[in-house]
């Protein structure tokens, strides 16, 4: 028993040790930073200044919070839209057609593509001088390419969201694909037997049946979409402005104070989506008991 | 009625692989073209200027082989680059599999006390943004002096990339009988015989997708580099990223297509691996 627990000890200490001294430890300091610890400028009292100030300064407090809603807006936005799509999406493609195969790689194409691409894919594909402005053009729909709809670096956040609805439906794709699969036609087959119509097989049937995965995977797309940079970064305008790209801003600014509330923002992205996912995951708990 | 909605369905789904392949479409155009200028939809002359100005192809002319071998030994910096997150990528990978493969052993076959706690923290930075600890550690590891060093973009690294790889190798020794060892062992095996002989035939092939994409995870991975790398450590997605910023379409087309072309390939290989049941996929939320 004794050189049992010696050796889960031994094989689990090497991952925690990474995850907590870089993952942990990152946050810590962070946290430290953020409440004006910092050595560095010789200043060793902690306060609550930067939350103070990011949260409710005149200077801060209106970026913030436009900034809070641009983020709940562009992650709920992105992650329901990719699920709803890539949902229809495997319902349909599962049935055999012509050139299912070359559909289906399409489909999970973007599934290993990096987020940077897909971001600057949008760029080629949406901004005004992009790929639809250009067909929208030879179509006659459009005279110049500043009648073309800003689709990318607005403030609505529409080109954060499609590149976040191109790059995590190829996920739910991939993952509904797999539970329909598994599921086989037999429980639709009894339905239909029993009389229920297209709609209530899709509604008393299948849904039923993907929610638990497609609830799991869009967590982590939420809070993927809620937290990443670089999306943001290339497709977002100065204000609204994503919280992420906010928080690094303020680290890189030379001005030392605003690393202490880029700290603060990063600590409060966390905290966020920390609470979000716990509500969540309480929510779909609680309606997948109830189904 | 039936089989005309059944033929809008199909049509649909043409339409959405045509509407989803379209940045690709236009990432080859851009590269290949030469004043793609708007309203154009066919770019008028086919050029590879992007690829002679980023040094990957020689002018013409100098088009021969040792043309290619003498361009390519300049050390242009998307080559610096593209040797940079091959080498991060390899390392890590490597890293992450041999530290994790003892702890998914004893995850996925041995019950025990603070389990549940264990993989919690294990996979916590699946969940919370990358941004809530790089800006701590970023000041940490300037006076540690890991700051700007290939050893510490290693490092930083491996934090999206160790939690996924313990769960997905978790999974497979979930689904691991034991047993086997056991009789290699008593039929006079040593444990390094067994280990290459019976565990690693075993486990390796879901071994190989959770390396592919741990290697894509880091491949992709722009934040934590720039800032641990501190702009000493170029990597292809720094180079993507402020080729992007600076506007010019063509040079980004054809870096971005240098850069997803690991990935795709990956893709092809594997996709008989990747469905959602395999932990390798979850994997991809984090790419």
């Amino acid at each position: 028993m004794g050189g049992e627990r010696l050796k889960i000890i031994l094989s689990l200490t090497p991952p925690l040790l990474i995850i907590i001294t870089l993952f942990f430890g990152g946050i810590l300091y962070g946290l430290l930073q953020s409440l004006g610890y910092q050595p560095a400028i010789g200043k060793y009292d902690i306060n609550f200044s930067a939350y103070y100030n990011v949260l409710f300064s005149e200077r801060y407090a209106r970026m913030f919070w436009t900034g809070l809603g641009l983020n709940l807006w562009v992650s709920f936005a992105s992650t329901f839209l990719a699920a709803v799509f890539a949902l229809f999406a495997a319902l349909a493609i599962r049935k055999t057609f012509f050139a299912k195969t070359i559909c289906n790689f399409i489909y999970s194409l973007n599934l290993p593509m990096p987020h940077l691409v897909v971001a600057v894919g949008m760029i080629f594909v949406f901004s005004q001088s992009g790929l639809l402005a250009r067909f929208a053009s030879q179509l006659g729909f459009i005279n110049s390419p500043g009648e073309f709809p800003v689709l990318v670096r607005d403030k609505y956040g529409f080109g954060i969201i499609l590149a976040y609805i191109w790059k995590e439906a190829a996920f739910f794709f991939i993952i509904l694909m797999s539970v329909l699969q598994s599921l086989g036609e037999n429980f639709e087959e009894l339905a239909q037997s029993l009389g229920a119509n297209k709609w209530q097989r899709f509604r008393y049937v299948i849904l039923p049946l993907v929610m638990p995965n497609l609830f799991s995977a869009s967590i982590i797309v939420f809070a993927f979409s809620f937290g990443a940079y670089e999306v943001p970064a290339l497709l977002g305008v100065i204000y609204p402005q994503m919280l992420p790209v906010m928080a690094f801003e303020f680290f890189l600014n030379p001005d030392l104070n605003a690393r202490s509330e880029g700290m603060a923002l990063s600590i409060i992205i966390a905290l966020i989506v920390m609470i979000l996912v716990i509500i969540y995951f309480w929510l779909t708990q609680a309606k997948i008991r109830k189904d | 009625m039936n089989s005309n909605l059944k033929k809008i369905n199909i049509y649909a789904i043409y339409l959405g692989a045509i509407i989803l392949i379209l940045p690709l479409i236009a990432f080859f155009i851009n590269a290949f073209s030469f004043r793609w200028f708007y309203p154009q939809v066919i770019p008028k002359e086919l050029s590879l200027q992007a690829w002679v100005r980023l040094k990957l192809i020689p002018k013409s002319g100098q088009r021969s082989f040792e043309g290619f071998i003498d361009l390519w030994a300049s050390n242009p910096a998307v080559i610096k680059a593209l040797i940079n997150s091959l080498t991060i990528g390899f390392l890590v990978t490597v890293v992450s599999i041999i530290i994790a493969l003892p702890a998914a052993r004893v995850l996925g076959l041995l019950n025990f006390r603070f389990k549940k706690l264990i993989i919690f923290i294990m996979v916590s930075p699946t969940i919370l943004p990358p941004i809530a600890f790089v800006l701590g550690l970023n000041i940490n590891f300037i006076s540690l002096g890991f700051s700007g060093s290939f050893l510490g973009v290693c490092l930083v690294h491996l934090v999206p990339i160790m939690p996924y790889v313990v769960l997905t190798m978790t999974g497979i020794f979930a689904n691991y009988n034991p047993d086997f060892e056991h009789q290699a062992r008593t039929l006079g095996a040593n444990k390094t015989k067994t280990f290459f002989l019976i565990t690693l035939p075993a486990i390796a092939p879901g071994m190989v997708v959770a390396a592919l994409f741990a290697f894509l995870v880091s491949w992709s991975q722009y934040l934590l580099t720039f800032l641990i790398g501190a702009g000493k450590v170029m990597t292809l997605p720094l180079l993507v990223f402020s080729t992007a910023s600076s506007g010019n379409p063509a040079l980004t087309a054809a870096i971005s297509i240098i850069f997803i072309f690991p990935a795709i390939l990956i893709l092809f290989f594997t996709s008989k691996f990747v469905s959602g049941e395999s932990g390798a996929t979850s994997g991809f939320g984090k790419i």
